[in-house]
């Protein structure tokens, strides 16, 4: 499922690391997802090569990410460039907070 | 009989005619459709999905305030998948191109979201496969129908048995007949075990086979204690653990009312009362229990189920996961105390002739440093979260407690070097547990924040005794006078130098012992957390003074046999006032 070059659409990306305990398991992945839906643009998650729809949770947390792991964030799409803003700041500080 | 053990991971003892649950799932009855009815399986799975996520908001609505955190966040994880459009999808293009049923698609799907689940590295990760197969069994049900009604139909009190339990099998749990569980499967952080553990009722996990072992009916006695159950017991079992089990639950509630009250002799010294865990959940039990902290953290079980050396991080989240339970209140971890067991066994080519004079515990540590500074790391990291303190083991000299300063210190220069957070003042105690840590008190006392009395290994170096071995187990005698004089002269010696002196061995955990500590000057017990509100219980009835006088006796006393008679004779006169 390769993403077209982007022309018509914005796109976005940017490398974040996991920094929470537990890493990106279900209770941060759930927060996650909820905020990719609230995007209109498609959410593309990668780990090394393994890659996963950022709006699915099935995906998300197959990818078991744990601490220190190190994702690709990309965004395709109109608010591309907010939804990159948003998630990365829930990967770097939202769940690092709420550990427990 | 039969007695299969397995782990314990929910408390209490319980004996109950046993429901079995079907250990097989749901049959599907037909794999493929012709592909002109492809549309209508679309259109089934979409409504199976509707009604399964209508049923869980149902259930959250109508149950959701009886339901602690966890099993709310289990069922926020099921709404999830359930309005995942890929995961939709997905299934929805197997019914469209290989003409599959819904169930089947469904099945399909969700076995190999399960598999890859299961297949992860990650403990936490790999046993949320059984939420993926709820899941499964969820949406079936909508597919197929109602088949698995036995547990809402229930009229007397079962022992429930299963492969391993799902996390909405368990919630729709109706507490007044499910006594207990025991299952096949299952690990200490797994659904069946949070959710037993928060429902209050004994669970014995990883038993193997036992749904093949049992038939429904079957009289089932579940130790969740010591992690075994017995399958149609006979009569003197039966009436033996009849008797534990009522004696358990009638002490249980009259000991309740001592949980919120405070510790406090009948003179008004407040004796802290601690608990010894193995496990971090142990941590919610002493807690619950009216505990004021962790006395004494082992941390051997992290090695114990290992193949493999644990990672610096699995120390750190263990005890995270406890200081995460404790809040404020203080948690002693102890070094690993290995020694004489498999994981330092099986790279020991040659058996050591004798390991409890061999290399054990600090001396194992000491020469295996790397595995030794990855504990501390990890008790200095997790030390910035809470209020952590450390304790080497089995020290018998002060050679060897500057040793293991040595390499504390070097790893908290290691880690302000990275910039780690750490708490600069962790407080550092050392165990008291051989003779010759006794005799040099004075020293060590120099050089730590506090002692902590083991008092199993004290009395078994002290008068040479295995109590395991049953020809010489009659000699181990905690109340013989060179034990007793050796405890007194290192709580004098803690007392004069003003550092804290607790004692953690099994005789905090006696009632006949408490007074007698007590008298010597103890303010600190660490104990078995269930044992808490007994031994509370006795301190409030009782006056240091009246202690002391007791204490003053029985060092005067020459054999063990007039000790342990006092100390009885004593405990029977606090027993009748009460």
């Amino acid at each position: 499922m390769q993403v077209p070059p982007a022309q018509n659409c914005n796109s976005a990306e940017r490398i974040v690391v996991i920094r929470n305990e537990e890493g990106l398991h279900m209770r941060p992945a759930m927060q996650f997802i909820d905020c990719a839906n609230g995007f209109e643009s498609q959410i593309t998650i990668h780990k090394g090569d393994q890659r996963a729809n950022g709006k699915s949770i099935a995906e998300l947390t197959m990818l078991a990410a744990g601490k220190g792991t190190q994702l690709r964030i990309c965004a395709v799409g109109n608010d591309a460039a907010q939804a990159i803003e948003a998630l990365a700041e829930i990967i770097e500080n939202e769940i690092t907070k709420n550990t427990d | 009989m039969e007695i299969i053990k397995g782990i314990g991971v929910s408390p209490g003892v319980v004996v109950c005619p046993a429901v079995v649950l079907d250990a097989e799932d749901y049959r599907i009855p037909k794999r493929e459709v012709p592909s002109s009815q492809t549309r209508m399986e679309i259109q089934r799975l979409r409504r199976a999905f509707m009604d399964a996520t209508g049923e869980l908001i149902h259930l959250e609505d109508a149950q959701g305030d009886l339901w602690d955190r966890r099993i709310k966040d289990i069922f926020a994880v099921h709404l999830h998948f359930l309005r995942d459009r890929t995961l939709r999808r997905r299934i929805t293009e197997l019914i469209s191109e290989k003409q599959y049923t819904a169930e089947y698609a469904v099945s399909v799907v969700m076995r190999d979201v399960a598999r890859r689940f299961s297949q992860a590295q990650d403990q936490y990760i790999s046993e949320r496969a059984s939420d993926i197969y709820d899941i499964e069994r969820r949406l079936l049900r909508h597919l197929i129908g109602e088949r698995r009604e036995e547990l809402q139909h229930l009229r007397e009190p079962v022992v429930v048995v299963a492969h391993d339990l799902t996390p909405t099998q368990t919630a729709g749990f109706d507490k007044e007949f499910i006594k207990g569980i025991a299952t096949d499967a299952g690990g200490r952080t797994s659904h069946t075990a949070i959710v037993a553990r928060s429902m209050g009722i004994p669970a014995v996990v990883a038993l193997g086979n036992v749904t093949d072992e049992i038939n429904p009916g079957d009289t089932i006695i579940v130790d969740g204690n010591r992690g075994t159950i017995v399958i149609n017991p006979d009569q003197a079992t039966l009436d033996e653990y009849k008797r534990f089990a009522a004696e358990i639950v009638e002490h249980v509630h009259e000991l309740d009312e001592m949980i919120q009250l405070p510790a406090v002799t009948t003179d008004g010294v407040t004796i802290t009362l601690l608990g010894n865990i193995e496990f971090p959940y142990e941590a919610e039990i002493t807690l619950a229990k009216g505990g004021d902290g962790i006395g004494l953290y082992r941390t051997e079980f992290l090695y114990l189920d290992a193949a493999e050396e644990p990672t610096e991080e699995d120390h750190y989240q263990a005890y995270l996961d406890t200081i995460n339970t404790m809040g404020k209140h203080p948690i002693t971890i102890r070094t690993v105390d290995l020694g004489a067991d498999k994981f330092t066994q099986e790279k020991n080519p040659i058996p050591e002739r004798n390991p409890f004079l061999g290399l054990r515990s600090i001396r194992y540590c000491l020469q295996n440093l790397s595995l030794f500074r990855k504990q501390i790391r990890a008790i200095l990291r997790a030390s910035a979260h809470g209020n952590v303190k450390i304790m080497f083991p089995l020290i018998t000299s002060l050679l060897e407690l500057r040793q293991a300063k040595w390499v504390l210190a070097d790893v908290k220069e290691d880690l302000e070097e990275e910039g780690i957070d750490f708490d600069e003042n962790i407080p550092i105690g050392v165990m008291i547990e051989t003779p010759a840590a006794a005799l040099v008190a004075e020293e060590l006392a120099d050089e730590v924040d506090f002692f902590s009395i083991g008092t199993n290994d004290l009395i078994q170096y002290t008068l040479a005794v295995d109590r395991v071995n049953e020809k010489v187990a009659s000699l181990y005698s905690p109340t013989h006078p060179a034990v007793l004089n050796l405890i007194n002269h290192v709580v004098r010696t803690a007392i004069r130098a003003k550092i804290d002196v607790s004692l953690c061995g099994e005789m905090a955990s006696e009632i006949e012992y408490t007074p007698l500590l007590l008298g010597m000057g103890f303010t600190i017990l660490s104990l078995a957390p269930p044992i808490i509100p007994e031994i509370k219980e006795i301190v409030r009835s009782v006056s240091v003074d009246q202690c002391r006088r007791l204490a003053r006796k029985a060092l005067s006393m020459d054999t063990d046999t007039q000790i342990i008679s006092l100390l009885r004779e004593e405990l029977r006169n606090i027993q009748r006032i009460d």
